[in-house]
């Protein structure tokens, strides 16, 4: 056993789940990104936000969850390695899910 | 520090064209990202990929490598020799600052050869995305790291150290690495992949930027026999013939403890009982599937062989009813 050091404390984040939710300027600000790659995002389907129906008039009330932070994550490292455009990181998205399921029922 | 053989680490031969460099790159990015692939080591490949692609696809960096000579083998104790870059240049050194991709991440055998100034950008796609961007430059680099987690912390939550490698400027302008430790908690009712978002325990900002973020992505060690669907429990439960077809009361595991399930009368294999709430708890806890599995006894003696008879001879069944066989005489 290691002995434990007094001075390192446990550090607790939030996770990123359904019942997380960001601004519009925090998503972007996590992101890295502009509004308007965002907005791109929604209009593909890759991003759910709630109050959808504001996605026309003013976006300070838009409210993002932490499944939108982790996808809008990942569609960026696909932009930017693989030279991916959105609808194509979409179905990239859709394809792993799908994979994922699968998988997790053949070791079943 | 090791030599880095990056034709090798592409696949490559030395006599490649730029446009093969390319689209070899293109091909194992793909491969290898850590999104997408479920290679073994994708992450480390993926970076490796990277950085020998940084070198190959610039001509003078490639032509600096080149000179090096052919005798090195990959791992063997590097030195650079002295002045061995003389008369090259890069046109990328000193004008670039840290983006996204980090410098800091490739090996010491890239740095030693062409300083972390050069490694500003990893990847061949330079999208205006990347550039675009500047404006938040400043701050930190995230970082990304896999936890490993039992069932059971899903239940429980608990508390998990994680080392990290946290690149760090010296004062000579080189990059060295520094592990650090972190305590990290998992809370209650996480799922197969989800991530935890620790605010500001990135990369150090630059200048007055603020730090990077640390995002830990969670993944549940294969358990012996629960598996996991979200936030559902898959259990397969073996059961003899008799307690499938009379009914039965056994006894099954839960990660909460021990449990008696009531198996109805008449189960078939393949049959799924479903618990509700016996899953994962969250907001919305997940239900535990007892998936059930009929073993049949062996018929290792005489009186089972003479058992098995007398039941074909006293429970007339056709199981193959559904094929519409022509004929079939049955045993």
């Amino acid at each position: 056993m290691i002995e434990k050091n007094k001075s390192d404390d446990i550090v607790s984040g939030v996770l990123l789940d359904e019942h997380y939710s960001l601004t519009l300027t925090e998503f972007c600000n996590a992101c890295k990104v502009e509004t308007r790659w965002v907005v791109e995002l929604i209009e593909e389907g890759i991003l759910q936000i709630s109050n959808q129906e504001l996605v026309a008039e003013t976006n300070d009330n838009w409210r993002f969850t932490g499944v939108c932070l982790h996808r809008a994550r990942k569609v960026k490292r696909l932009q930017q390695d693989l030279g991916i455009n959105i609808a194509g990181a979409a179905l990239v998205l859709d394809l792993i899910d799908e994979n994922e399921r699968l998988r997790m029922r053949l070791g079943r | 520090m090791e030599y880095k053989d990056y034709y090798k680490i592409m696949a490559l031969d030395k006599n490649a064209t730029q446009a093969e460099i390319k689209k070899t790159y293109r091909k194992l990015a793909r491969k290898y990202h850590p999104d997408v692939s479920k290679e073994p080591d994708a992450e480390q490949k993926f970076k490796e990929v990277g950085e020998a692609y940084e070198v190959l696809k610039d001509p003078e960096k490639r032509a600096a490598y080149d000179q090096l000579g052919a005798n090195w083998q990959a791992g063997q104790d590097f030195k650079p020799p002295p002045g061995w870059d003389a008369g090259y240049e890069y046109s990328g050194a000193g004008q670039q600052g840290f983006s996204d991709v980090d410098a800091a991440v490739f090996s010491d055998f890239f740095e030693s050869l062409f300083g972390q100034q050069a490694g500003g950008q990893s990847s061949g796609f330079s999208s205006s995305q990347r550039t675009s961007h500047s404006a938040h430059s400043l701050k930190g680099q995230d970082h990304h790291a896999k936890v490993l987690i039992d069932l059971e912390d899903a239940f429980n939550g608990a508390t998990r150290e994680i080392s990290l490698q946290t690149p760090k400027l010296t004062q000579q302008g080189t990059v060295t690495t520094q592990t650090r430790t972190l305590k990290v908690k998992i809370p209650k009712g996480v799922k197969q992949g989800q991530q935890i978002r620790l605010a500001g325990q990135g990369e150090p900002g630059h200048m007055d930027g603020n730090n990077g973020d640390l995002y830990l992505e969670l993944e549940f060690k294969p358990h012996t026999y629960f598996s996991v669907e979200a936030h559902d429990l898959y259990l397969k439960l073996p059961v003899t013939p008799w307690e499938a077809a009379l009914g039965s009361k056994i006894k099954i595991p839960t990660p909460t403890g021990d449990i008696e399930l009531k198996i109805p009368q008449d189960s078939k294999a393949g049959n799924k009982l479903r618990l509700k709430g016996r899953g994962i708890p969250a907001k919305m806890p997940g239900d535990l599937y007892v998936i059930l599995q009929i073993e049949l006894p062996p018929s290792d003696s005489q009186p089972a062989k003479d058992f098995y008879k007398k039941m074909a001879e006293q429970m007339p069944f056709n199981p193959r009813a559904e094929l519409n066989l022509r004929t079939d005489r049955g045993v």
